[in-house]
């Protein structure tokens, strides 16, 4: 394979192009399209005779019949290495702030910068000795990025044990200067360097082994942290109808998820969302670590009008980025929105390639695909005997907002955690508007099994009774069933409910979580007089009000502390006892 | 200089076949038959063959016909030139002008780079209560009017049109009835707006093709314009007639369709046109006004479902006022809160007590008895309509908020609309807090 290999243009189809060859070519190899000047990079996706058919990157416009066509021999390959947390790259993985220096306000086609600046000079302190052993994923040093020490990683390609031959001094190196040299069981040295590259459709599997994921990944968003959990290393979808939520949700998590680096991939979404992120997140100081949360931050943006093909492979993109974090000891979110959209870049690839379609015409494999990208999540033991974790969290737009179609069903196979939104309560602007009652979490919550099961049981009944009184109204409801029904509405409007615009209550701690969980599972279960029906909604009413004021007040502050105090001495005069023991 | 071609060995649907070499893909051509010439475009090549969309229409072409191929992608003239002039689908001159041939560029032009984008921050002002007040329209935004047919949805869009504070306004009309195309030429040169207007125009009678290239044509036209410093609001009606354009041309190269017999792309060849809205950092903006109309009044259907997945909001015209449930403005946060202290005060109360209303309402239906709670919240209902709702009012912001707290000082009292003291004290009208005190 030496020689440059070489087709020509034989059909060009919107964003597929076939093309001729004679010399062999590989299942989903890079090959680059040239026109005049301009190099276009496409993936061969399928290969008939001596015909690739191949899917471009770029727009197609003015490429001709009978153009070269240069087949690399490379898979689809991202560079890992120091430099990614802060960036924000498209799908293909240009840096996008650096592609707009250069060609202005559009994105030119055919242009492809290197995504970590090579002159840029990073401070290596070696971990290693020569002669010691290491295999690939070990770390030979680290370079200081940002929040973390970054591990400078043998390649998670090489196979077998190396010896150390030579390490390099701490001191200053650019990613083309190699750290140290390794020796193969057969004697000969290979560099290491503080950048490798990685396919971006086959999983790093550099680790000892995959664990269970048990340890709740805290969002800080009270529905998902106490009813339905995320764990870390575990995977959630949010499928919800247009306007229900689903950006601003995934928006919040990015902020206040508890994890170490957060990767988003907007794909095929609205740009102007994505620029609210790019925009906001320098200026917003996490809690954590008292840095901008754009240090732990990595964008990967492809959005709806940029080529669909860059779509699918931005997703990808993504998940090796946070696979990579994962292998140096951290727990890495990844945020998808929307895996539709690259469930229908993978549908009009299928169409141009006349396969025959299965429902909706999306593509017979696409569980297949679904199911091992939500795979690559996972809480790892790496060869160091430190943990790190992915967790995906993906956002699903169900066509009609009805959830009974492809997409949806197959991210529901292969999730741990589901957090269906739903119209009717981000009408009745009941946010986040996750609904409680289709939702549900494999995953072990922070709060008590018992009382969660009380919460959860208390939004049924609460629902029953409300259905109820659609058709008998409040005057045919029994007071007791009436009571359930307002309990049930109070738990949603004091803790299911958040306010994103609270700078207290749009997060809540873990700790604060469990103590104010436990305070109302304690009302859910006590036993209230009323001499009536408004004498009990009043009562609710004023409840309701001196607890949302109890949200907004810090955690353990004065206030907080008053407004608990208030609270009890409310429900001293009311409740008669509490029904467990 | 350009070769002829002239083996057209197919002709389905408005899509021709013709055989050629080296021909690239997108590129115009030129069709020349007994009855004139007619554009086309490059939609698929294979092989030595050329499947072109005719921007005319393939009736009347003979398997004799010449091709010439232009070697050059559709273009679009701009410029000041084109201000107050009116065209149709493929750029030519409907209003007896000049044809245009200065400052080409090319339709359908790359994406933005999202980091040269800025947060919208500009609100537009429309002076329609439920739209400045309620859902504020920002400068870059996109947003769709879905509605149904029989709707004054093309009303409103000229309303805005001529109101709205912009340097530039682009129409793209897809499918329109000529009375409608009559009706919005009118109406912007009553109201002096011509002069900044650039039309193209594509009537139900034209070739479907044409419907295709108006909204990239107005969007490229629009782009130029912002790019120059500009506020352009560029207005689309009606996207449904473009996405069944869409949909016939993808059947007629059998294509697989996904829904309801839509192409799979539907979504990114929608995206790509809303996209286009940006506001650029240290340049112009551009803003999408879209009429959807809903098949079937279904908001599911393929058309509404895969437009609001894309757009920032939507308003709701139905019964000829803008529905306040259902109806939102992504961006009006962006907005609302650098107007006047009470605005956000006005847009929240207002609405939760209309809603309110609106549940009254069903219980009247439903024969239950009216507390006076009722009394007061169907009173409220009324006047809200009348005064608020009703596309009829033409009043600004702020003029609009004042009547806001005219209207609930008329039916409640302040401790009724759950408005926090300070803005009590602010702007409660006060003869209605004597009137409550004393009575």
């Amino acid at each position: 394979m030496t020689a440059k290999r070489i087709g020509r243009i034989t059909k060009i189809s919107g964003n597929m192009v076939t093309a001729a060859f004679d010399s062999p070519v590989m299942q989903n190899e890079v090959a680059f399209i040239l026109h005049g000047e301009e190099r276009l990079k496409s993936e061969i996706i399928r290969v008939r005779g001596n015909l690739a058919e191949m899917q471009v990157y770029e727009d197609t416009g003015r490429l001709r019949v009978g153009e070269h066509v240069e087949f690399t021999g490379e898979l689809l390959s991202v560079e890992l290495g120091p430099g990614m947390l802060g960036q924000i790259f498209d799908g293909l993985q240009n840096p996008l702030p650096e592609l707009a220096e250069q060609c202005g306000f559009f994105l030119k086609r055919g242009i492809y910068i290197d995504p970590l600046p090579e002159s840029r000079e990073w401070q290596f302190s070696p971990l290693v000795q020569p002669g010691d052993t290491v295999r690939a994923g070990d770390a030979v040093g680290f370079v200081e990025e940002k929040l973390f020490r970054h591990s400078c990683m043998v390649p998670f390609s090489w196979e077998g044990v190396f010896k150390v031959d030579s390490v390099a001094n701490p001191g200053v190196y650019t990613k083309r200067q190699p750290v140290a040299h390794l020796m193969d069981e057969k004697g000969s040295i290979h560099p290491v360097f503080l950048s490798q590259t990685w396919p971006v459709k086959i999983p790093i599997r550099a680790y000892a082994e995959k664990l269970k994921p048990t340890e709740p990944l805290v969002t800080k968003m009270r529905l998902i942290d106490s009813l339905f959990p995320v764990a870390r290393g575990g995977t959630y979808c949010i499928p919800g109808p247009f306007g229900a939520g689903k950006t601003v949700l995934q928006q919040l998590i990015s902020r206040h998820a508890d994890a170490d680096v957060v990767v988003i991939a907007a794909c095929g979404e609205r740009a102007g969302e994505v620029v609210e992120t790019i925009k906001t997140f320098p200026t917003l100081i996490d809690p954590r670590t008292h840095r901008p949360l754009s240090d732990r931050t990595v964008i990967i943006c492809n959005t709806s009008s940029m080529p669909v093909a860059a779509r699918e492979s931005s997703v990808y993109t993504a998940v090796t980025i946070a696979e990579y974090y994962r292998q140096m000891g951290l727990h890495v979110l990844l945020l998808a929105d929307s895996t539709s959209r690259w469930a229908q870049a993978m549908r009009e690839m299928s169409g141009r390639l006349e396969e025959i379609p299965g429902e909706e015409a999306f593509p017979a494999y696409l569980e297949s695909h679904i199911a091992s990208f939500y795979e690559r999540a996972g809480l790892v033991r790496l060869h160091n005997g430190a943990t790190g974790s992915v967790t995906i969290g993906g956002a699903v737009s169900p066509a009609g907002g009805n959830f009974e179609e492809p997409v949806t069903q197959a991210t529901l196979k292969v999730v741990g955690a589901f957090h269906g939104l739903s119209r009717s309560r981000s009408d009745a602007r009941r946010y986040p508007a996750i609904d409680p009652l289709i939702s549900w979490s494999k995953y072990r919550s922070i709060i008590d099994e018992i009382q969660r099961m009380r919460g959860q049981e208390i939004l049924r009944k609460g629902n029953d009774v409300a259905q109820m009184m659609k058709v008998v109204g409040e005057e045919g409801t029994s007071l007791p069933d009436y009571i359930e029904y307002l309990k049930a509405e109070f738990f949603d409007f004091v803790y299911l409910q958040q306010n994103a615009f609270d700078p207290v209550d749009e997060a809540t701690p873990e700790d604060r979580q469990i103590y104010v969980f436990e305070f109302i599972y304690h009302i859910l279960d006590s036993n209230f007089t009323f001499k009536n029906k408004d004498e009990a909604l009043h009562f609710f009413q004023q409840l309701r009000q001196v607890f949302r004021g109890w949200n907004s007040a810090q955690w353990k502050s004065e206030e907080f502390r008053n407004t608990e105090e208030e609270i009890r001495g409310l429900l001293h005069e009311r409740a008669v006892s509490a029904s467990h023991a | 200089m350009h070769k002829f071609y002239s083996r057209i060995t197919q002709i389905a649907g408005d899509v021709i076949t013709v055989e050629a070499d080296d021909v690239g893909n997108m590129e115009l051509a030129q069709v020349m038959t007994g009855r004139g010439s007619s554009l086309a475009q490059v939609i698929r090549l294979d092989g030595r063959k050329v499947f072109l969309q005719v921007f005319a229409g393939s009736r009347g072409i003979s398997t004799g016909d010449r091709v010439r191929f232009l070697g050059h992608p559709m273009r679009v003239s701009t410029g000041d030139a084109l201000l107050g002039r009116i065209f149709n689908g493929s750029g030519m001159p409907l209003d007896r002008g000049p044809e245009l041939s200065d400052d080409l560029v090319d339709i359908g032009g790359p994406p933005v780079n999202p980091v040269k984008r800025i947060v919208p921050n500009k609100m537009i002002r429309t002076g329609i209560p439920m739209i400045d007040v309620f859902n504020s329209l920002v400068e870059s935004q996109k947003l769709p009017i879905f509605s149904i047919a029989g709707e004054p949805y093309n009303e409103l869009l000229a309303r805005i049109a001529i109101q709205a504070e912009v340097d530039i306004i682009i129409l793209g009309g897809m499918g329109l009835k000529y009375d409608d195309f009559l009706f919005f030429r009118d109406t912007l040169e009553e109201h002096g707006a011509l002069s900044r207007s650039i039309v193209f125009m594509h009537t139900a009678a034209d070739p479907i093709v044409e419907c295709l290239l108006v909204p990239d044509i107005s969007l490229a036209v629009a782009e130029h314009f912002a790019l120059a410093g500009k506020r352009v609001l560029v207005l689309l009606t009606d996207m449904s007639n473009f996405c069944d354009a869409l949909k016939v041309i993808s059947i007629t190269m059998e294509q697989i369709p996904s829904n309801r017999g839509y192409p799979g792309d539907l979504y990114s060849q929608l995206a790509a046109r809303y996209e286009k809205a940006v506001d650029f950092d240290t340049a112009g903006s551009i803003t999408i006004l879209a009429a959807t109309t809903m098949p079937g009044d279904d908001v599911t259907h393929p058309i509404p479902d895969n437009t609001g997945y894309i757009t920032e909001g939507q308003f709701y015209l139905k019964n000829s006022v803008i529905e306040p449930f259902g109806s939102l403005s992504r961006l009006k946060q962006q907005v609302n809160g650098k107007t006047r202290d009470d605005h956000r005060t006005i847009m929240d109360t207002m609405i939760q007590l209309f809603a309110e209303y609106r549940e009254t309402l069903e219980k009247q239906a439903m024969g239950f008895q009216m507390s006076a709670w009722d009394q007061k919240l169907l009173k409220y209902g009324k006047l809200f309509e009348e005064k608020m709702m009703s596309l009829g009012v033409n009043i600004p912001l702020e003029g609009a908020l004042d009547l806001g707290w005219e209207i609930l000082g008329e039916c409640f009292s302040p401790e009724e609309t759950g408005i926090k003291r300070s803005m009590i004290d602010a702007y409660w009208p006060k003869t209605h807090e004597s009137e409550t005190i004393t009575g």
